[in-house]
């Protein structure tokens, strides 16, 4: 096994060739925040919350979807780092239609807990109030899009682990929203199983149990999403 | 036994501090952060004896804003132009001006009327027309009483969009012991820490 060592905060990390910067920063023992990353399903780099600093490099890049590589001098949680951060959260409350008062995810929601670990106490961003839908059509669960930060961990929690891909992000830019089937309303999508992974893995309050009314929603149980990925399975295609 | 002789004087202590002149507003929000306020309880006679209440919905008869307010609470989003103008009044006799609760510190449910506040288009005019006409029993006209009632501004907005705020404290509503520890340390002429789920949590 090839084995590549690298400085994170100063610390020195011998890691397998292939690891993520983020994987190797928590094997230094450092946590970095994140959003759109959940163990056991495909990185994508969409929240930018884990944002790091590689000496030499122009630009600053995404932990999860980036590799650990030799002699790399990485800083994870410098001044500047935490100002972005803290700017990626106020942004994902200006653009969607956040109200944590009477929100079912309130005090089980990572968005909301993740302001309170940026020391995020108002957004400097004007709000935009977009115009989003309620698909209440599904006979278990409903979606709100007025709370969907669009970290996709719906998308690939259906696909990986269920194997039903029932969930897509349409669109591009400030219109991005997440569809159902073939944009359908989501209880009129057959493929659907209705296991409810995607609403485990939901950190807001955008994909919710019917039967929970505000601050009932249960954090996602990180057990159940780590299992092995279903492609991972012997006997089973890649998706 | 004899017992000792009355001290001639009281032995001087430290001179008593000024009392703060303390002010608390209430905008577009619904007073449950003034109801939080009030649950302050027994803190609420500590803060008789350090502060001076000289504006409150809730615990003073004043109509006009003082001057020279020392600390000022500040409930509620800026929906009309009475808000508007009781704002920048605030802001220019206040030194130390606190977005207090969600709706100041976000606009939070009042400002949910925004979504029919399309692209700059609609605005009052379209929360007035679905609020007294759409949804009234066909007996609806829309309400215009400048002079008695406050005119609605088309976009409702958090005060620091408004005026300068220097402290946050969020929360719908802020719980008495985040208020309490952030009006404590103000007495004693030290910024309060907001930090952790414990002071910064919204919702």
């Amino acid at each position: 096994m090839a084995v590549v060592t690298l400085q994170i905060d100063g610390h020195v990390v011998a890691v397998p060739a292939g690891t993520s910067l983020l994987a190797a920063s928590r094997a230094a023992g450092l946590e970095l925040p994140v959003l759109c990353h959940l163990d056991g399903l495909t990185p994508v780099g969409a929240c930018r919350l884990c944002l790091v600093e590689i000496e030499g490099q122009g630009k600053l890049q995404p932990a999860c979807t980036s590799e650990a590589l030799e002699g790399q001098v990485v800083a994870t949680n410098t001044a500047d780092l935490r100002q972005w951060r803290r700017m990626a959260v106020e942004l994902f409350f200006a653009e969607g239609n956040h109200v944590c008062a009477y929100c079912v995810a309130s005090g089980a929601c990572e968005l909301q807990a993740m302001a309170v670990a940026v020391g995020m106490d108002h957004s400097r961003f004007p709000y935009q109030y977009p115009l989003r839908q309620v698909d209440a059509s599904h006979p278990l669960f409903s979606l709100d899009a007025n709370r969907c930060i669009l970290c996709s961990r719906c998308v690939r929690v259906c696909a990986e682990l269920e194997g039903a891909h029932v969930w897509a992000i349409a669109e591009r830019g400030r219109h991005c929203r997440l569809v159902a089937g073939l944009d359908q309303p989501w209880g009129e999508v057959d493929a659907c199983t209705s296991c409810g992974h995607c609403v485990e893995a939901c950190p807001t309050g955008a994909l919710v149990h019917k039967d929970d009314s505000t601050a009932e929603k249960q954090p996602h149980p990180a057990p159940a999403l780590q299992r092995r990925r279903i492609h991972d399975q012997p006997g089973r295609p890649d998706p | 036994m004899s017992l000792a002789p009355p001290p001639a004087a009281l032995p001087a202590g430290p001179p008593p501090k000024p009392r703060l002149r303390l002010a608390t507003v209430w905008l577009a929000g619904c007073s449950g952060c003034h109801m939080s306020f009030l649950d302050l309880d027994e803190l609420l006679f500590v803060l008789a004896e350090r502060v001076e209440l000289v504006y409150s919905p809730v615990a003073s008869d004043i109509k006009t804003y003082p001057e020279d307010v020392d600390i000022c609470l500040v409930e509620g989003a800026v929906a009309n132009t009475a808000n508007l103008e009781l704002a920048l009044q605030l802001r220019a006799r206040t030194a130390l001006v606190i977005s207090f609760g969600d709706c100041a510190v976000t606009a939070n449910v009042p400002g949910l009327r925004n979504l029919l506040n399309r692209d700059g288009r609609g605005g009052a005019a379209a929360v007035l027309q679905r609020g007294y006409v759409e949804l009234a029993d066909g007996s609806g006209r829309l309400p215009h009483a400048p002079d008695l009632v406050p005119e609605l501004l088309d976009q409702v907005l958090p005060l620091h969009a408004v005026i300068a705020v220097d402290l946050y404290l969020p929360g719908c509503p802020p719980s008495a012991e985040r208020i309490a520890a952030t009006l404590l340390p103000l007495l004693e002429g030290q910024r309060p820490l907001q930090a952790g789920a414990a002071m910064l949590r919204f919702g």
